[in-house]
């Protein structure tokens, strides 16, 4: 079995305007050593999913349901449905996380050696300068220069990039087996988010820990994933090796995020394409396909066919898609 | 630590002007007053115009308004006589002048008055704080729950009566109405006098003044901790597998650290100033009491002293919170 399997994943939150089905059933795997990227537009479900069994939304508000099983050294565990206790001791030390905004995510008051410190102290029962060698190591590892005196340092004596180091160095303090990266290189410069995915995918082969790499931006993917799986409106909507989603793309929404991407190999003065329309709410979200309202190949279907909404489908080995382009006829092209 | 002594010597120059400013500003309001300050120490029924040119010129009152000026500045560092010769009056360093009506320097009645004051406020605002930290800690850690609800109503109930009627109602019912009741129905005891009758003299005032403040405290404190909780280094801190209680305790409270102690010296400066109707309602000889017996008589320079004083009373308490800044807020250090 995979080292995370995420089942029907369900995630609503109660708001004033009504239920909003954030997550609509959202199923994946994660092997070890694995990069799967979650790839989707603002409000397509990838981060809330991922912050959903992790215990990091607002429990007053929000419903979940499904499995999501992980691989712990005391068997498998659902941690849905987990109490606040036992899933605490799974955060941090099992599945750690990194996320969007590394200016705000780290504690502007106290150093980054006392905040390294605590993600070690807090899962093992050890000396703190045990802890301590551990926080410079790998301070040294993510390419914090002279990281014993930096130890010292306040979050804001950092740049956004050595700041998202820290991060990474805070959630590998307990070699975790499963890192959530959420949009990791999204408030970067272009030259450092090139800098950290490769750091990102140095440390995954050094320490053998699979990657849920979520995030918005195609480019990233490319260089950084196995897998890739596209969300749109809360649904996994195509799930596929990563050079696949680019050789081959099937679903319309895949087609048109790959489209609306600048490409060094296509003539000047060609417009970039962009996706009609708005993504959908998820107040409203009715019966038929998410997608259908911006859909341009809908009306190569019978009228009504995008009225329900389509299963996802392995239309070839490896690669799912959920439309109803390939849903009678399996794999085309 | 270099950086840090520079910045409190450039935030004491600061300070040192903003007084000058602010003494002068209270000295011209109160020249322009339509008051003539010689006539008012008379009495009532004064029409001797000779005791008035007297005493005009024994206080300097017929000297240019800049000479009067320079004069009251000197007088604090100083020292200041009023009149000459046998009949002459010497008010020492730091002297802010001389009531007539009162027949004692400004500097005596400050005196008498201001650790009073000192007292109240200093228990009040302990007591405030414990009770309304601690209470806003409780409604936001309890968000919805019944703790919440009942901190709600403390809230409700405190921040809508006066101190006036919850003073009164105290006196009413734990020192008029109880029978054997320790607490003095009136009057101050100074502490050096008698500690325990002090003690028991201050409380009542003390949970009258305390009750109005841990109410905003309470709500302050809550909205504060729920607003930080938000912030994405608790999250962060959450995800690290950290308690509950430790994300409150350690890095919730530490974020919220800034804002209430900035609020905490603010209020606590304003009191300094005068609790003028907690004062007034328990008799205590303070800076409320003295301020407010100088505007019923018209005692100029006892109004002129108080109002600069609790105003540089403010003025010190920001100095002083800048301060608290850098050590509490690394970023501000640099």
């Amino acid at each position: 079995m995979s080292l995370l399997s995420v089942r029907d994943l369900r995630v609503e939150f109660k708001t004033p305007d009504g239920v909003v089905k954030a997550v609509a059933g959202v199923s994946f795997d994660l092997n070890p050593g694995e990069t799967v990227a979650i790839v989707g537009e603002s409000g397509s479900g990838k981060s809330v999913s991922n912050l959903a069994y992790m215990g990091l939304l607002p429990a007053s508000k929000t419903t979940i349901s499904g499995e999501v099983l992980l691989e712990t050294d005391s068997g498998v565990v659902n941690l849905i449905g987990m109490d606040n206790d036992n899933l605490r001791k799974i955060r941090g030390k099992d599945i750690a996380m990194i996320f969007q905004d590394p200016m705000s995510a780290l504690h502007p008051y106290y150093t980054i050696g006392d905040q390294l410190i605590e993600a070690h102290q807090v899962h093992n029962n050890v000396d703190k300068s045990v802890s301590r060698d551990r926080a410079v190591e790998l301070l040294a590892l993510v390419g914090v220069a002279n990281p014993a005196e930096r130890m010292a340092s306040y979050p804001h004596q950092f740049s956004g990039g050595m700041r998202q180091r820290v991060m990474i160095a805070m959630a590998l303090m307990n070699n975790p087996k499963v890192l959530i990266a959420d949009e990791p290189t999204t408030a970067l410069d272009v030259t450092v988010q090139a800098q950290i995915l490769k750091l990102l995918s140095d440390l995954q082969a050094r320490f053998g820990m699979a990657v849920i790499l979520i995030t918005h931006d195609l480019g990233v993917v490319a260089g950084a994933a196995d897998r890739v799986n596209v969300m749109y409106g809360g649904r996994l909507v195509e799930s596929t090796g990563v050079n696949e989603i680019y050789e081959n793309p099937m679903m319309p929404y895949t087609v048109g995020l790959l489209d609306s991407i600048p490409r060094m190999d296509q003539g000047h003065g060609k417009r970039l394409r962009a996706i009609p329309g708005q993504p959908p709410s998820l107040i409203k979200l009715g019966e038929g396909c998410a997608f259908a309202a911006r859909c341009e190949r809908k009306k190569e279907l019978p009228e009504g066919t995008c009225d329900t909404s389509p299963e996802l489908k392995e239309v070839k080995p490896g690669h799912l898609v959920r439309c109803h382009l390939y849903a009678a006829k399996g794999a085309s092209k | 630590m270099n950086g840090i002594s520079a910045y409190i010597a450039r935030r004491l120059g600061i300070t040192l002007l903003i007084l000058l400013a602010v003494s002068f500003a209270v000295y011209v309001i109160f020249s322009l007053l339509p008051y003539d300050p010689a006539a008012l120490t008379c009495g009532k029924n004064c029409n001797d115009p000779g005791i008035i040119e007297a005493n005009r010129i024994r206080l300097g009152y017929d000297k240019p308004f800049w000479e009067q000026y320079w004069l009251f500045l000197s007088g604090l560092f100083v020292g200041r006589s009023f009149g000459t010769g046998a009949a002459a009056i010497f008010c020492p360093a730091p002297s802010f002048g001389y009531s007539f009506q009162q027949h004692a320097c400004v500097t005596n009645l400050l005196g008498d008055a201001l650790p009073v004051t000192i007292y109240l406020a200093v228990g009040a605002l302990i007591l405030w704080l414990i009770v309304g930290v601690g209470l806003g800690i409780i409604a936001a850690r309890f968000r919805g729950k019944i703790w919440d609800t009942l901190s709600t109503a403390f809230v409700l109930v405190g921040t809508s009566l006066p101190t006036f009627l919850t003073g009164l109602m105290l006196i009413i019912f734990l020192v008029i109405k109880l029978d054997g009741s320790p607490f003095p129905s009136d009057g101050y005891t100074a502490p050096e006098e008698d500690f325990g009758q002090f003690l028991l003299s201050m409380i009542l005032p003390w949970v009258t003044l305390a009750f109005a403040f841990a109410a905003i405290y309470t709500r302050f404190v809550r909205s504060q901790i729920l607003e930080i909780s938000t912030e994405d280094y608790i999250r962060t801190a959450k995800a690290k597998g950290l308690s509950d209680g430790r994300i409150l305790g350690k890095h919730t409270l530490r974020a919220a650290l800034a804002p209430i102690v900035t609020m905490a010296g603010l209020d606590f400066a304003g009191l300094l100033g005068g609790a003028i109707l907690t004062e007034a309602v328990f008799n205590l000889p303070g800076m409320g009491r003295l301020s407010l017996k100088a505007v019923v008589d018209i005692d100029l320079p006892v109004i002129v002293a108080t109002t600069i004083l609790a105003a540089a009373i403010v003025v010190v308490m920001n100095m002083i919170l800048d301060i608290a800044y850098a050590f509490i807020d690394p970023r501000v250090r640099v």
